[in-house]
């Protein structure tokens, strides 16, 4: 029961992550209807951002993590900026096979690149930085909480309160503010939408900002709580968060929210059994079986074709 | 970007010209001994083939130094497998057929050898592992070597360990479900453990790139065993020390040979502490011929060895030392004489190749203390 | 129902690459890998083309199917090969089809039972059922022993010449243009062009899009049974979504639905793949910013001269 309690809290904290991530690529479909490959390595770069960021601003306390985290946050608000600006806006109107090409290419370049660049490297390194004392430490202060024979890790509840709160921020941007409006207008009718006065590029650019800066907080989250980066280190949690953002019914943000939950709950619980090998093979058996009953994912509603 | 791209074309240029003067050079000088290497410089291994890649330059820098072999001087021609399945072959098949290499030192990694190596037996062109400790790997044909040791061996090596040593009854298995290398040793290791009557209480798996161990570590804390044994690399094996630690794990914790690199400790830090594993050189070792290879690699490269580098610096010298013993640079003639290599003098101790062209050489077992690789005890094989 | 000329095409390809073949002891090896790997992309891309480019269906697990077909061929040749004690020369020119056949079919198979119940999904829903699928075949063969699981398959025979890819390659090419300039293909390009507009004209769309993946997921397979006996050895690592991606962007860079497009930017990635290969770890940077630039400049696909018009996808 105590190991059943533990996977969970295990799962939860993981489930978090990925919804950070999923979040990103939902709301860029939502708008764009394509998906960004290249968000992967924003959540990748949202890391190094973190770690080079950190030793500036203080990592090792509560402010300085917190500072971290929104240094980290903006850098890659604005590569989620350009990266739309220079390689996506060209292609605007284009097929979205043909964006999602360039995306490859743009998600290729950025890992490759930080492999070869001297600062990132090709290597693991870790994500630690350098205390007063001379000892490494974590980007926040770090205990063990123990509740009879569970363990909680310190890291693990920063994660959950910082998915929280980022979401109930995005919620409040999304369904609050003029432009969250207009994200929402978009998403539902882009020609209308520019019709009624909406500045399309304006709301697109404002959309990655966004999704990138939740990818940032996701790639410094996740470092923090496995203290290892590399440049290639976006690829699979990417596509984990994919699985997500579809499973919740890709479009929608609570779909992305919960779908981030349940894929980490699912591996972790898949995880600690005998059928381990098999993890990401039964999330995606998973994903396929709900995906055959409900077509548009658990929470997304089936768009009626219009001719 | 735009500056990346610059920078990007500024580099191709520089390479470009590097690459003109390197033929310029070629043609003037009489023609260098070949010799191919392919590893993995980039991808998600990067870090094996690299750090073997700089003991291979280093070797290649001092037998030039010195004049070359047999009168000509040799050349190093290195291929990238990324890292990725179906690279190896092309690349070894470019290798032995369009660079014309006599001999080749590759791939660490024993997935990616078993693709290339095969390629070079039927070209005739001896292979020399510096890593690839898979028994499957010299088991392909008679012109592959290795200058490691084997995955049979330092499984059953950690058992022993974890019986005569630690006096461990009960032990619990976490090993990557992606690689040969792990589940190999994870087989020996069971093996031995029978023999020697260790009771195997919990089974893990994880798949490589993994960075949640959580739910595994948690599954076998509730069987309580003795001993972790965690054959992985290093980037995966940082990871599952910090957690094991967090999670409340306090028992000894086994691995194999690819725990050896400083990121492991960066990573875990004070929870690589307590941790064991065999290693094929010990940055400790206080002969004088490993710790001028130390002391000469660190003033190259301005960083430490690892096991890799010290094993591409020999694997490069073997073959060098067979083309002297044989008197010649023919792919025969090197696999003739490689294949009789005797107390070869490496830095990573004497190597002697067996009928099965595996080396046979001592391991040593080291422990994590306060961030250090010490030297525990040294076993023979 | 098809036409005479794309006939004599055929026969005209099989001879040289038979002509050709022929005289491949008198070509660099390495060249003739590069040719080999060149012959296997265009029937991955071709059959790929298929399912993407003419249905308008969009699959992400087209190395899944490779997979299925790499593996079923190599255990046919490595088990029941050494025991029929016959020439070589006998197993490369009967048992070594026979196995290419045995991949095709069971890739098509699995390709029938993965796309009947997932087709009625759409566009990115079913992209994201086929990577599921894809993953799901790596991860089942990795845990298999039999097939030698994580270490992979090892000792298989180096059956694959030129001939066969290219006769393959030609075959494909063939069979898919055949399809689409049959009376019954015409069905595929309305399902690509305007589904619902497909679907009100009385065609059985579903039934249509299930054909493309049965064909496309067949030639996978064969395609998966020539790279088995190139390489000599399998790894289920090399047939992850990374792969799949390869032969996606082979068939977005020839545009969507184009044969000629296609095949021509299979040959231009798997030589610039190698061209760039002398750049050392610079190579995929490179590639990458191709790519980019490729698309940002034609993004319409490389190759436009044929009279098909871009679909929407």
């Amino acid at each position: 029961m105590t190991e059943l309690l533990q996977q969970l809290i295990n799962g939860l904290s993981l489930g978090a992550i990925y919804a950070l991530i999923a979040l990103g690529y939902t709301m860029v479909y939502g708008v764009l209807r394509f998906i960004n490959f290249a968000h992967s390595d924003v959540f990748m770069v949202g890391a190094y951002a973190g770690y080079f960021l950190g030793p500036k601003l203080g990592a090792g306390s509560i402010g300085g993590g917190v500072l971290t985290l929104a240094g980290a946050m903006a850098v890659c608000a604005v590569l989620g900026v350009v990266i739309e600006k220079l390689a996506y806006r060209p292609l605007r109107g284009r097929s979205n096979l043909t964006v999602l090409i360039t995306a490859i290419g743009v998600s290729l370049l950025l890992q490759n690149t930080g492999q070869k660049i001297k600062a990132v490297g090709a290597n693991p390194r870790a994500f630690q930085f350098p205390g007063p004392d001379g000892m490494t430490r974590g980007l926040f202060p770090e205990t063990q909480l123990h509740f009879r024979s569970l363990t909680i890790s310190s890291n693990q509840v920063i994660v959950l309160v910082v998915a929280v709160v980022l979401l109930a921020a995005l919620w409040w941007i999304v369904h609050r503010t003029r432009i969250g409006t207009a994200m929402r207008a978009m998403s539902f009718n882009a020609t209308a939408s520019s019709l009624v006065g909406i500045n399309n590029d304006a709301v697109i650019s404002f959309t990655f900002a966004l999704g990138s800066a939740l990818a940032g907080a996701g790639g410094v989250l996740y470092a923090m709580n496995y203290p290892s980066i590399d440049p290639l280190m976006g690829t699979l949690p990417g596509l984990k968060a994919f699985v997500a953002a579809v499973l919740g019914g890709i479009g929608n943000l609570p779909g992305a929210a919960l779908g981030g939950l349940l894929i980490g709950l699912v591996e972790t619980l898949v995880s600690g059994t005998r059928v381990s090998t098999y993890r990401d093979a039964i999330a995606f058996a998973i994903l396929i079986l709900i995906l055959m009953f409900r077509p548009a994912g658990l929470l997304g509603k089936l768009r009626v074709e219009k001719v | 970007m735009n500056g990346s791209r610059r920078s990007f074309l500024g580099r191709g240029v520089a390479l470009g010209a590097v690459a003109v003067l390197g033929t310029y050079a070629a043609w003037a000088a009489p023609e260098p001994i070949r010799i191919g290497e392919f590893s993995s410089l980039t991808g998600r291994e990067a870090g094996l083939g690299q750090y073997t890649h700089m003991g291979v330059v280093m070797a290649l820098e001092e037998i030039n130094a010195a004049g070359g072999v047999n009168g000509r001087l040799v050349e190093v021609i290195a291929e990238d497998t990324q890292s990725k399945a179906g690279e190896s072959a092309t690349v070894v098949r470019k290798l032995t057929t369009r660079s014309r290499v006599v001999a080749i030192i590759g791939e660490g990694a024993s997935g990616r050898c078993l693709e290339g190596a095969p390629i070079a037996q039927r070209a005739g062109i001896p292979v020399v592992s510096p890593a690839a400790t898979n028994p499957k790997v010299t088991e392909l044909g008679d012109c592959i070597f290795r200058v490691c040791f084997t995955d049979p061996f330092q499984g059953t090596v950690m058992a022993k360990f974890a019986h005569e040593t630690l006096h461990a009854k009960r032990v619990g298995v976490l090993s990557d479900v992606a690689s040969p290398y792990s589940l190999g040793l994870a087989e020996f290791f069971r093996q031995r453990c029978r023999v020697d009557g260790i009771e195997i209480v919990g089974e893990q798996r994880f798949s490589g790139g993994d960075k949640d161990f959580r739910a595994q570590l948690t599954a076998l804390k509730a069987s309580k065993p003795d001993a972790l044994f965690v054959p992985s690399y290093y980037g995966d094996a940082g990871l599952i020390l910090l957690q094991a630690r967090q999670l409340g794990i306090t028992v000894p914790i086994l691995g194999g040979d690819g725990f050896e690199a400083p990121e492991l400790v960066q990573v875990a830090g004070a929870a690589a502490d307590g941790s064991y594993f065999p290693v094929h050189f010990s940055l400790a070792d206080t002969s004088p011929r490993s710790r001028g290879f130390v002391e000469r690699f660190t003033k190259r490269w301005g960083k430490a060895p690892t096991g890799v580098s010290a094993l591409g610096y020999d694997a490069l010298n073997l073959i060098v030392d067979a083309i002297r013993r044989g008197g010649s640079a023919e792919p025969k003639a090197i696999r003739g004489a490689l294949a009789l290599t005797t107390s070869f003098d490496g830095v990573t101790g004497r190597i002697s190749i067996d009928s099965e062209r595996n080396a046979r050489k001592p391991a040593s077992i080291v422990r994590v203390e306060a961030g250090q690789f010490r030297f525990l005890q040294a076993v023979a094989p | 129902m098809v036409l005479p000329k794309s006939q004599l095409w055929l026969v005209v390809v099989l001879l040289v690459a038979g002509g050709v073949s022929a005289f491949s002891g008198r070509i660099d090896p390495y060249v003739l890998d590069v040719a080999m790997g060149v012959g296997i992309a265009i029937t991955q891309a071709s059959s790929l083309n298929l399912i993407n480019g003419f249905t308008g269906q969009f699959s992400l697990g087209h190395a899944g199917f490779m997979a299925v077909g790499a593996y079923s061929s190599a255990m046919l040749t490595t088990t029941l090969g050494p025991k029929l004690g016959v020439s070589t020369a006998v197993l490369q020119w009967v048992l070594f089809p026979a196995s290419l056949l045995l991949g095709g079919l069971v890739a098509a198979l699995a390709g029938l039972a993965v796309g009947a119940p997932s087709l009625r999904l759409k566009g990115d829903y079913l992209a994201i059922v086929t990577l599921g699928f894809g993953e799901i075949i790596k991860v089942i063969l990795q845990n298999v022993d039999a097939v030698g699981g994580a270490r992979g398959l090892v000792g298989i025979p180096d059956y694959t010449n030129l001939f066969w890819t290219f006769s393959v390659a030609a075959v494909t090419v063939y069979v898919v243009w055949g399809l689409l300039n049959s009376t019954y293909g015409r069905g595929f390009l309305a399902v690509a062009d305007d589904e619902v507009a497909a679907e009100a004209m009385g065609l059985n769309t579903t039934r249509y899009k299930i054909t493309a993946f049965v064909v496309g997921s067949f030639f996978a397979g064969v395609a998966g049974g020539l790279y088995a006996h190139l390489k000599g050895y399998l790894n289920p690592g090399g047939f992850d979504f990374n792969k799949s991606i390869e032969i996606v962007v082979m068939v977005i860079l020839g545009g969507m639905g184009r044969h000629v497009g296609v095949i021509i930017a299979a040959i231009v990635l798997v030589v610039l793949n190698e061209t760039l290969r002398s750049f050392g770890e610079y190579r995929m940077i490179l590639y990458s910013l191709l790519l980019i630039v490729l698309m940002l400049t034609r993004p319409q696909g490389l190759f436009t001269w044929t009279r098909r018009k871009p679909s929407a996808a």
